[in-house]
């Protein structure tokens, strides 16, 4: 895997091109070679690499440590653990500690998948919410649309009774 | 160890049939979910696993998907067996406690007779579902696994974020908790030296690749298994588009190799297959590795007709079926390493001279 160092092929900049970028266009693939900022201004967004390993990952964040009132130094309200063991173990220890480390694992999760918000499935607990059955409801549209758009009509039949299901009565 | 008895299931990902099969060995979707008010596995204690365990097993039974089920639990059966499931990828290293002094007591499998489902309790996360298949069938495996997710859902509270999604130990899986993945065969490609600049595409679209036995495992036999690498700010189905565009990607561009190397190294290909071939038909050790080396060679030159057999069924079986704990478990007994040698070359002249006479017409072709 090893690629001679190669500068930036952008005009003017020599900065090392980290950036390795396979397009294939008309069946033909053409490489380019860029660095982070240049692959940035492409619009291309720097992945983490291959098999993260969480705890060096927390080591290099640990470099600018959050502010107090981030909660971190506090162990978890649920099961004990604080933010240093999970800098360790690279695991969590409860589904609280989502909640007890929030602004330190939002910042965590936005260097490992570039996002903080999920947008997939909505989980509608056994005993749901007026607030769970709205966020699910949108979900289950969405992906009623796309099942119709891919032609998987056997699933968008099973969606929309589902959808039919769950929608307050007089609402359709 | 006197004999020992595994159940013939978790195997039908071997079939080699559905789309590009010679490629394309097998799908896998999973889905990390956790239980709601339990610590997550590694922080839990004995009682709180059984706590899960107990409830992942009622609902199993009581749902329509996956009530005709086998439930193990790994600390109950012999390491052997442990190793043979291991080995047929129906549970990962983790569940069987490698690394450690052993499983949990609460480590269990439930492994679906009539679908290509199963689900892992108590490894890294509460649950582990997923489908294995064999061929390419992204969507279709998908859309199983989210059946099955459903059928849990509703009967178990399940720890999920308004804003973070599904709630996972490790926050690689957060989100949507999915791993799709796809174990592709791609000797063209390693062949004419373009592998690492299709890999390096691939990562830069956001996907990752590691061996067949999945994180830290050592790409051996040319077999990559490709899969997304982030889980959140994606919808499930997204993830699975864009792996599925991706793959087709990979499928045409290892085919463009292959014609390449038909058409500038004719020779020395052809020559590589059958030497493969004629090694695994004579020779009297084999290591796993060379092996797999091997079947690369030949799985190639079934693909491209220059052998006219055995066909990729065969094939895929022998990759498992020449593995430690099977040669094992066929001997009745623990074997030492070079008797494992012998063993596995034995197996592979008896399958090659089975049935699939070794091929005498002109290989010029
Ligand atoms: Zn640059
Ligand atoms: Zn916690």
């Amino acid at each position: 895997m090893s690629e001679p160092d190669r500068s930036c092929e952008a005009p003017g900049c020599e900065r090392p091109a980290t950036v390795h970028l396979t397009q294939i266009v008309d069946n033909k693939s053409s490489v380019h070679y860029l660095c982070v900022t240049c692959a940035q201004a492409k619009g291309i967004s720097p992945i983490a690499p291959a098999n993260i390993d969480v705890s060096d990952f927390l080591s290099h964040l640990g470099e600018t440590p959050p502010p107090p009132s981030a909660g971190v130094s506090h162990p978890c309200s649920r099961c004990g653990l604080t933010f240093d063991n999970f800098k360790e173990s690279g695991r969590l220890g409860c589904p609280r500690c989502y909640t007890s480390f929030e602004s330190g694992l939002r910042r965590l999760l936005n260097r490992i998948h570039g996002a903080t918000r999920h947008v997939g499935k909505v989980y509608l607990p056994p005993d749901p919410a007026a607030a769970d059955l709205s966020r699910r409801l949108d979900g289950l549209r969405r992906r009623l649309r796309r099942a119709v758009e891919t032609e998987d009509f056997e699933r968008a039949a099973v969606l929309r009774d589902e959808i039919i299901a769950i929608e307050p009565a007089g609402k359709r | 160890m006197s004999g020992f008895d595994v159940p013939d299931f978790g195997m039908s990902w071997l079939d080699a049939v559905g789309t590009s099969a010679d490629v394309v060995l097998s799908t896998r979707v999973r889905l990390a979910r956790n239980l709601q008010g339990y610590p997550f596995v590694a922080k839990a204690g004995p009682d709180e696993r059984e706590a899960v365990f107990d409830a992942v097993r009622r609902v199993a039974r009581a749902s329509q998907l996956t009530r005709h089920c086998a439930c193990i639990r790994m600390a109950k059966i012999d390491p052997h067996a442990r190793r043979v499931f291991m080995e047929r990828r129906l549970v990962s290293s983790d569940l069987v406690g490698e690394g450690r002094p052993g499983p949990h007591e609460a480590a269990a499998v439930i492994a679906v007779f009539d679908e290509p489902i199963s689900i892992m309790i108590n490894e890294e996360d509460h649950l582990r579902l997923q489908s294995l298949s064999s061929g390419l069938c992204i969507a279709e495996a998908w859309n199983l696994v989210d059946r099955l997710d459903e059928a849990i859902g509703r009967e178990l509270l399940l720890a999920f974020h308004p804003e973070f999604g599904y709630l996972t130990s490790c926050p690689t899986n957060t989100g949507t908790g999915l791993r799709a993945s796809v174990l592709v065969h791609l000797p063209g490609l390693v062949l004419t030296k373009e592998i690492d600049r299709v890999l390096q595409g691939l990562a830069h679209m956001g996907l990752t690749y590691r061996g067949l036995y999945g994180e830290g495992s050592e790409v051996v036999g040319n077999f990559f298994q490709i899969s997304n690498q982030t889980t959140l700010g994606k919808s499930e189905e997204d993830l699975v588009d864009h792996l599925v565009r991706m793959v087709d990607t990979v499928i045409q561009t290892e085919a463009r190799a292959r014609h390449t190397l038909m058409r500038d190294a004719g020779p020395s290909t052809e020559n590589l297959i059958w030497r493969a071939y004629g090694l695994l038909r004579y020779a009297r050790l084999l290591t796993y590795k060379d092996l797999m080396e091997l079947l690369s060679g030949v799985r190639l030159g079934v693909s491209l007709k220059l052998l006219p057999g055995p066909p990729v069924y065969t094939l895929n079986r022998m990759m498992i079926f020449s593995q430690a704990a099977h040669l094992d478990q066929a001997a009745g007994r623990e074997l030492s390493r070079p008797e494992r040698q012998a063993h596995r070359a034995s197996y592979v002249r008896k399958v090659l001279s089975d049935g699939n006479e070794p091929p005498t017409s002109d290989p010029g072709g």
